[in-house]
């Protein structure tokens, strides 16, 4: 019988009177990236620490390959792995000292821990930067070198807690492509993010956490359409007919409309009955309304509606906006 | 003609399925490292941490210097008559109050070790809880040893001649290096407790300073006040400057001695547990 990576019920911490996590229920597949979506401050750090045993659950339970958190933390911790969101590894020492060290604590040999260290960075691209002290490394080879720690002894479930958070662009796929050879290779991965495109694009689940609690759960695809069939954007030639546009678009849809920050922008999710199909009708329907009325339409287009739009949708509020200031 | 340079080979970076996949693979797993093999490897990082940073060996060098040359032209003529009199009777107890105040610096040490993300790997690896902690005062223990030595080498050369010769100077380094590591539980234990490294600092000299001024140390209890001296008798620091004085100087008293060993026990026994509990909820 195989167990599931990841098993909570009812899971809670609080700290004082905040209840950073708040009764969450989680079951995490096995060979799978499993998404722990939110906002800063929403609980994720906390989960994660708590599946880490490192942080006692205060209330729930909590079972990572069927042994509990508390009672078998031991056995856990064999198994699983951390990349924190700050630096997991020593910055005083080098990325050969810190791997030799971590692979000596796992129990290699002088020799073993040697050759282990020398391969890892070799695979992830800092043989170049063995020598030196990890807190000269720029922002990238940081995570590499964390993942590379968290590897040693391959584990069969990796806590990436916001790994991109704060990398530019390059980097960012670096990791993104990393994560997915681990994957690949069974390895089962709990990916915290504040990136909704992170989650899109590599998670095969996702859990939305919101102060604390669950909000939504599923495939990526499943949230989308749980919100709406699209979402119609529309830019206009002349600003000054966007009221006019706006009713008419909100009309034609059965939706609010909102006014982007852009004069000449207009953006309406089209509810429709659920469908795709419905949704482009009523898209061509809005857009005949407006030819009617004689608003000139520049660019139109019909979009899936982002993970943006369903956080917004799930919270009446915005996720990330406000984070990435 | 262009130069690729170590940045911009590592910058292109491009990660590759074989070569990762290759380290992913899953051999067998090495069996877990004995409690003192996880110490020891935690002791190894303490020293690349003083290799990398050999400037924080200033405080183990200078500060013990300095004590010793202050206080024996200090107190020297008024005590003893003379400078190398007093020193005869100082330097083994300038030797602990130096190294017993240098323990305090285990505990500023880990509490600004403890907020790096790096403890959060250690306390999820499957080893010996402890270790990571015994590792970093197994570090420790080297600057008290250089501490020691740098005390007696500045002893010798102004004239400190210790009938004990060799061995009792190295027996007596020896109890105060023991009964040092047994009392940084104490601070590993404020290190942990306390939030900020300075409060670690203000702690550990509230407690420091008059455990080690109202000792023995720098002169003979018996010129003291009744109350005073009823401390100082029960004081350890008291008693392992009489025991390490005893050695040095060649007449060995058990029964001091067996008190310290007996203290230090006493130490590990109430601070060790206690700095465990901390650690784990941290």
């Amino acid at each position: 019988m195989s167990a599931p990576a990841i098993e909570t019920s009812g899971l809670v911490k609080a700290f004082g009177a905040n209840r950073a996590v708040d009764g969450v229920d989680l079951t995490v597949p096995t060979g799978t990236v499993y998404g722990l979506l939110g906002p800063n401050g929403a609980g994720k750090t906390t989960v994660v620490r708590m599946l880490a045993t490192l942080l006692r659950p205060d209330g729930g339970q909590a079972r990572v390959f069927g042994h509990d958190v508390l009672r078998e933390a031991d056995a856990v911790r064999a198994r699983v792995s951390l990349t924190g969101q700050y630096a997991s590894v020593d910055e005083d020492l080098t990325g050969t000292e810190n791997l030799v060290l971590l692979a000596r604590l796992l129990g290699h040999g002088r020799t073993a821990a040697r050759e282990r260290a020398a391969r890892l960075l070799d695979a992830f691209g800092l043989t170049d930067a063995a020598a030196r002290q990890v807190k000269k490394y720029s922002g990238g080879m940081r995570r590499r070198i964390d993942i590379a720690a968290s590897i040693l002894n391959t584990p069969d479930l990796l806590f990436l807690d916001e790994p991109t958070t704060g990398l530019d662009p390059r980097s960012r796929n670096q990791v993104w492509d990393i994560i997915r050879v681990v994957v690949a290779n069974g390895t089962t991965v709990l990916l915290t993010t504040q990136y909704l495109d992170e989650a899109d694009r590599l998670a095969g689940r996702i859990a939305v956490i919101d102060h604390g609690k669950v909000i939504a759960e599923g495939t990526p695809g499943s949230l989308k359409a749980s919100i709406g069939a699209g979402t119609v954007h529309v830019r206009l030639r002349d600003t000054a007919q966007r009221d006019e546009a706006a009713r008419l678009l909100a009309a034609a849809l059965g939706t609010t409309v909102q006014q982007e920050a852009d004069p000449a922008a207009l953006t309406a999710r089209a509810a429709g009955s659920g469908s795709e199909r419905g949704a482009a009708e009523q898209a061509s329907r809005a857009l005949a309304a407006l030819a009617d009325a004689g608003i000139i339409v520049d660019d139109f287009s019909l979009g899936q509606p982002s993970l943006d739009e369903v956080f917004l949708a799930l919270t009446d509020r915005p996720a990330t906006h406000e984070v990435m200031a | 003609m262009s130069v690729v340079t170590g940045a911009e080979a590592t910058a292109v970076y491009a990660p590759s399925a074989e070569t990762l996949g290759a380290v992913l693979a899953r051999g067998d797993r090495p069996r877990r490292p004995s409690a003192w093999a996880a110490s020891v490897t935690f002791g190894w990082r303490a020293i690349l941490k003083i290799k990398h940073v050999p400037e924080q060996l200033f405080d183990v060098t200078a500060f013990p210097i300095i004590m010793t040359l202050m206080f024996t032209y200090l107190f020297g003529g008024a005590l003893a008559g003379s400078t190398e009199e007093y020193l005869q009777f100082l330097l083994p107890g300038i030797m602990v109050t130096s190294v017993v105040m240098i323990t305090m610096y285990t505990g500023v040490g880990l509490n600004t070790d403890i907020e790096r993300g790096v403890f959060d790997r250690f306390r999820s690896l499957p080893v010996w809880r402890p270790a990571a902690l015994v590792g970093m005062i197994f570090g420790d223990v080297l600057r008290y040893i250089l501490a020691a030595t740098t005390i007696t080498v500045v002893g010798l050369v102004l004239g400190f001649r210790p009938e004990g010769g060799l061995p009792g100077v190295l027996a007596g380094v020896g109890l105060l290096v023991v009964f040092s590591f047994a009392f940084s539980w104490v601070w590993t234990m404020f290190g942990l407790f306390l939030r900020s490294e300075k409060s670690v600092m203000g702690v550990s000299m509230l407690v420091l300073f008059p455990l080690t001024f109202l000792s023995n140390v720098f002169v003979d209890p018996a010129t003291m006040p009744g109350w005073l001296q009823a401390f100082v008798k029960v004081n350890p620091i008291t008693h392992l400057v009489a025991a390490v004085r005893s050695m040095m100087a060649g007449r060995w008293d058990l029964g001091e001695i067996v008190w310290v060993l007996a203290a230090s026990a006493v130490f590990i026994l109430i601070f060790g547990p206690l700095t465990m509990r901390l650690y784990n909820r941290k």
